[in-house]
């Protein structure tokens, strides 16, 4: 178990070490930052002493060494906008991002799961066609598409919700909505596939054989089996969910990191835009290091070597 | 042909994906014949006119027009080329390489094969819209970046799947045999391996361009995919929810586009899916 951890943690640190490279080299892509960081009238002399300043005549790898020691230590310097420190501006706007998240993950495991069952028990019937083909639907829809249409409908015509903000459950729903329809899609069919693949082993056969009710066949022997798989799902879900949210955010005008990101974009605060990078892929990591061992725990057939 | 041609009959879902893919298909060649207006004909005079149906609209402009007094159906027609082309694209060169990687990491395992796993880890280690944002933005929003862009977000399923594939096959008596009469590894690889493997690539790639065309959209959406005037579906949206409390059809008409686009792609790669290897449910 130890020897486990310590892989998977060494696994993960180099997963965050990759991130922070690619973070590192793409933004500077972007050019030479000194033209961002000046006034257009600053002249060649200026430029070179903020080049020296910021270490930016340096070797790159040097330069990346310097990013990375910071970074380390929670600095991504200060936002080109705000003139803040850019880790305080991303921390503060996540709580919004995560609760986003994890009530758009409840709605998508609530339909989902009931859904997924179902669609199995009653494969190739009408309500399996009925719900695979939803899920097709689901999976074609474009989030902001129907995040617009729920505004439509809910919030203009109807007006049962605000259109945009943070605030009360009102505010939550159709954002959270929009984002759990996004992933139930797709972990509807993995419950189905799931379930499928479950219901064709030998020990169901077994509890048939034995004449249990179908009831008890279901739920205590074959759904208890399906739902582990299910955990992994809601991990690799959440980094979707996470992306989802930086379109979501954007349509309902939620204050979390995602539009944060966007609006950062735009204005080239590139600061902020490697905060959120690195704070996203860390809660990601950490969620499926999480995952991870909360699976071993859950299936004890599960051995960590 | 028997088998292509009953199980299609079979699987309806399969025929309408088709059906929408040809017609997507046509309706982007044949763009500027279909077409009834000019995509970029503006005129303030008439902007905002609702769709034919409702009282306000006109025969001439069957789905409306938009703020600047453009044809929202011409618009449409015209960017379907957009989404056809970015998706084809992407995916032609994401595909490659891909493949490529997965093929040789799981034939000659060893310190590339990690490596390329390890890159594939970092890469799903964060949302690709976060990345996808990120390079557009750094690189400035065009058409060509955006391809550039799909690409680096597609290469890793392909990887992944191609090296499982690999590495089951690498195993088989008939590579060893080959190994064995002394064929090179580039032969074993490409004459070998490759066609064996194919099929669960033609559905990973079906699936792909809907989701390419899917974050294409997204992108543009964003403002950071194709510019304007240029037409695409995301980016009419991105312009229409200015507007959606008092022009709908702005924003439901081209949404309800990539929809059934990727629908129909979708429909198609279940059923290709079906046709080739009814096992690989879970792709």
């Amino acid at each position: 178990m130890r020897q486990f951890l310590a892989r998977r943690l060494a696994q993960a640190a180099l997963v965050v070490v990759g991130v922070s490279l690619v973070v590192f080299f793409v933004i500077r892509l972007s050019g030479d930052p000194t033209y961002l960081l000046l006034p257009p009238t600053a002249t060649e002399e200026d430029r070179v002493r903020l080049a020296r300043q910021l270490g930016l005549d340096r070797p790159i790898w040097v330069q990346y060494g310097i990013f990375a020691q910071r970074a380390l230590g929670g600095d991504f310097g200060r936002s080109l906008r705000f003139g803040e420190p850019a880790i305080p501006l991303v921390l503060e706007r996540l709580p919004a991002t995560l609760e986003l998240t994890v009530a758009a993950l409840v709605v998508s495991l609530l339909i989902s799961i009931p859904a997924g069952i179902l669609s199995a028990l009653r494969r190739n019937k009408a309500s399996d066609n009925l719900i695979m083909l939803g899920a097709l639907f689901g999976q074609s829809m474009p989030v902001f598409w129907l995040g617009i249409m729920l505004i439509l409908l809910f919030a203009v015509r109807l007006e049962m919700f605000p259109t945009s903000g943070r605030g009360s459950l009102m505010h939550l729903a159709l954002p959270a909505v929009t984002l759990g329809l996004y992933s139930t899609a797709r972990v509807t069919r993995l419950v189905r596939a799931g379930m499928l693949d479950v219901m064709g082993q030998d020990y169901i056969r077994t509890a048939w054989a034995k004449g249990l009710p179908r009831r008890r066949v279901i739920v205590k022997h074959a759904l208890r089996n399906t739902l582990i798989p299910v955990v992994t799902i809601v991990g690799l879900e959440l980094g979707t969910l996470l992306g989802g949210a930086v379109i979501t955010e954007t349509i309902f005008a939620w204050p979390g990191i995602g539009r944060l990101a966007v609006t950062a974009i735009f204005q080239r605060d590139y600061p902020v835009v490697q905060a959120v990078v690195m704070v996203t892929a860390l809660v990601f990591v950490v969620c499926n290091l999480l995952v991870d061992l909360a699976y071993g725990w859950l299936d004890p057939r599960i051995r960590f070597d | 042909m028997d088998r292509l041609t009953r199980t299609m009959l079979r699987n309806r879902g399969g025929l309408i994906g088709l059906l929408i893919v040809l017609l997507n298909i046509v309706v982007a060649i044949l763009a500027p014949l279909l077409a009834p207006h000019d995509p970029l004909d503006q005129d303030i005079t008439r902007r905002l006119q609702p769709p034919a149906w409702l009282p306000g609209g006109s025969v001439e402009y069957l789905l409306g027009t938009d703020q600047l007094g453009r044809d929202v159906l011409t618009r449409i027609i015209y960017g379907s080329r957009i989404s056809l082309l970015i998706g084809l694209l992407s995916v032609a060169v994401s595909l490659p390489i891909g493949v490529g990687l997965g093929l040789l990491g799981g034939y000659f395992r060893g310190r590339l094969d990690d490596a390329v796993m390890r890159l594939a880890d970092v890469q799903l280690a964060f949302p690709f819209i976060l990345l996808a944002i990120t390079i557009a933005g750094v690189l400035g929003p065009s058409p060509r970046n955006v391809i550039l862009i799909l690409a680096v977000g597609g290469w890793v399923a392909y990887a992944r799947v191609t090296r499982g594939q690999v590495l089951g096959l690498r195993e088989k008596e008939f590579v060893e045999a080959a190994r064995a009469l002394g064929m090179r590894h580039g032969r074993i690889l490409v004459a070998h391996i490759l066609p064996n493997i194919l099929t669960p690539i033609i559905v990973l790639a079906t699936f792909a361009v809907a989701q390419m065309i899917l974050l294409e959209s997204s992108l543009s959406f964003l403002g950071l995919g194709v510019q304007p005037p240029t037409p695409s579906w995301g980016g009419m949206l991105n312009d229409g929810r200015a507007y959606i409390t008092i022009a709908w059809w702005l924003t439901t008409f081209p949404g309800a586009t990539i929809m059934l686009t990727v629908l129909g792609i979708n429909f198609m790669g279940d059923w290709l899916r079906d046709l080739f290897d009814p096992r690989l449910e879970s792709l």
